[in-house]
């Protein structure tokens, strides 16, 4: 049981640092890019898209026997396109201002290459137990970048954090001079790209060999 | 026609797609390691963006939208929460077709997208232009604008990364950052580029 118990851990934590979707998988960086100016729809971003993940991968597991490979894309792509179309509708009726600033990018979770790469790699032959728990562990990986990404912007931007004062602003009577910079969407690359460094600073088996 | 001319720059240069929208940023980086391959991804994506945007336009003001299908008996369907799965099911279908007819038709281009057609399908770019460009409500004809033009700056994007890629290959760069950390940076620094096209306006 306690091999189990540890396949498990791996499944769920391991997508957070040893093999991160953004950092490593090249996975799901669309709206990470464009959706972490804010903290507060980074979180929902997050929480969305791990549902999706979450879910998706338990039903394309449920019934991966009985799909024929031949239209599997079409199905993976019905199941989490219903599933978004529920995120988006709840998000529509209870927080209708944060799906108002993420616009386009709740619908475009269907094409979020995490979904669709977890639901491919590792839901098509997986049990839906161990599925369920990747795509938690994944939809976690993916929110840590998020998270990281939105506080960087958002407290060095604007000095907020979640929309409370951080660093009082030098326009509010404040000393903190916002940077520029970090409230443009593209800084996400640089952050983003910084962030990946770090990450395998520490992990140095995940360094590309040299070409 | 001034106005289609303006639409077709801005959406090419100022509101890039990959630059200024972050759309398509999964082959974005994974795919610009070659000039050639880009190439030829570039060019599926405009040939599927310049179709699929105004097919979609015209399904969602024809059927999907509120009020949408009174030629049919029923002005107070508002079908239009079922965007989303109608989008992602005619891109699908429109990339298998267009397989099909390259295929039969044009072989040399089939084989030279190859791959490239069917993985288009789930290439966030496609899927967001036509969410935006439902969202912005464009008519017909500035779909098409809207559509060639976006997938030609996603192409000329993809190209420029690909080529400053191959020369970066001879860098000595410290190994944390080699790879995929180096992509990111030359990718802030190209959408840092394309922000000094946001003053100008035809």
């Amino acid at each position: 049981m306690s091999s189990n118990a540890k396949e498990m851990k791996k499944v769920l934590f391991g997508p957070i640092l040893d093999s991160n979707p953004i950092a490593l998988q090249i996975l799901g960086i669309c709206s990470a890019l464009a959706v972490t100016t804010k903290l507060e729809t980074a979180l929902v971003m997050s929480a969305a898209l791990t549902f999706v993940t979450a879910f998706s991968n338990l039903f394309i597991s449920l019934i991966r026997n009985q799909i024929p490979s031949s239209v599997r894309i079409i199905i993976q792509m019905t199941i989490i396109a219903s599933l978004v179309i529920l995120v988006d509708q709840v998000l529509k009726a209870y927080s209708y201002e944060v799906s108002k600033q993420l616009s386009v990018f709740v619908g475009l979770i269907i094409t979020n290459c995490i979904v669709m790469g977890r639901a491919e790699a590792y839901a098509m032959k997986s049990p839906p137990t161990m599925s369920f728990l990747d795509g938690i562990g994944n939809g976690l990986g993916y929110s840590f970048v998020l998270i990281v990404i939105g506080t960087i912007k958002e407290l060095g931007g604007f000095g907020t954090l979640l929309g409370y004062e951080i660093l009082p602003l030098v326009q509010n009577g404040g000393w903190y001079q916002g940077n520029g910079l970090l409230i443009l969407p593209f800084s996400s690359f640089f952050l983003i790209g910084g962030l990946i460094w770090f990450i395998r600073t520490i992990r140095p088996e995940q360094v590309e060999p040299k070409e | 026609m001034e106005h289609y001319i303006s639409l077709l720059v801005r959406s090419i240069f100022l509101e890039n797609m990959a630059l200024f929208y972050f759309f398509g940023m999964c082959t974005f980086l994974a795919v610009s390691k070659k000039v050639k391959t880009a190439m030829g991804l570039g060019v599926a994506v405009i040939v599927v963006l310049g179709i699929s945007v105004p097919v979609n336009q015209l399904v969602y003001s024809n059927v999907l939208a509120p009020g949408a299908l009174e030629w049919a008996g029923f002005p107070e369907a508002d079908l239009s929460f079922l965007s989303f799965l109608t989008f992602i099911g005619v891109i699908a279908a429109l990339v298998q077709i267009l397989e099909m007819t390259l295929d039969k038709f044009f072989p040399a281009l089939y084989n030279a997208l190859g791959i490239f057609l069917p993985l288009i399908t789930v290439n966030c770019a496609i899927f967001g232009g036509v969410a935006f460009a439902i969202q912005k409500e464009y008519t017909f004809t500035e779909s098409i604008f809207f559509g060639v033009g976006s997938g030609a700056g996603w192409a000329i994007a993809i190209v420029l990364l690909a080529g400053i890629r191959e020369k970066l290959k001879y860098a000595d760069m410290p190994e944390g950052v080699r790879g995929l950390g180096s992509v990111f940076i030359i990718a802030g620094l190209m959408a840092l580029g394309f922000q000094s096209f946001s003053g100008v306006s035809i």
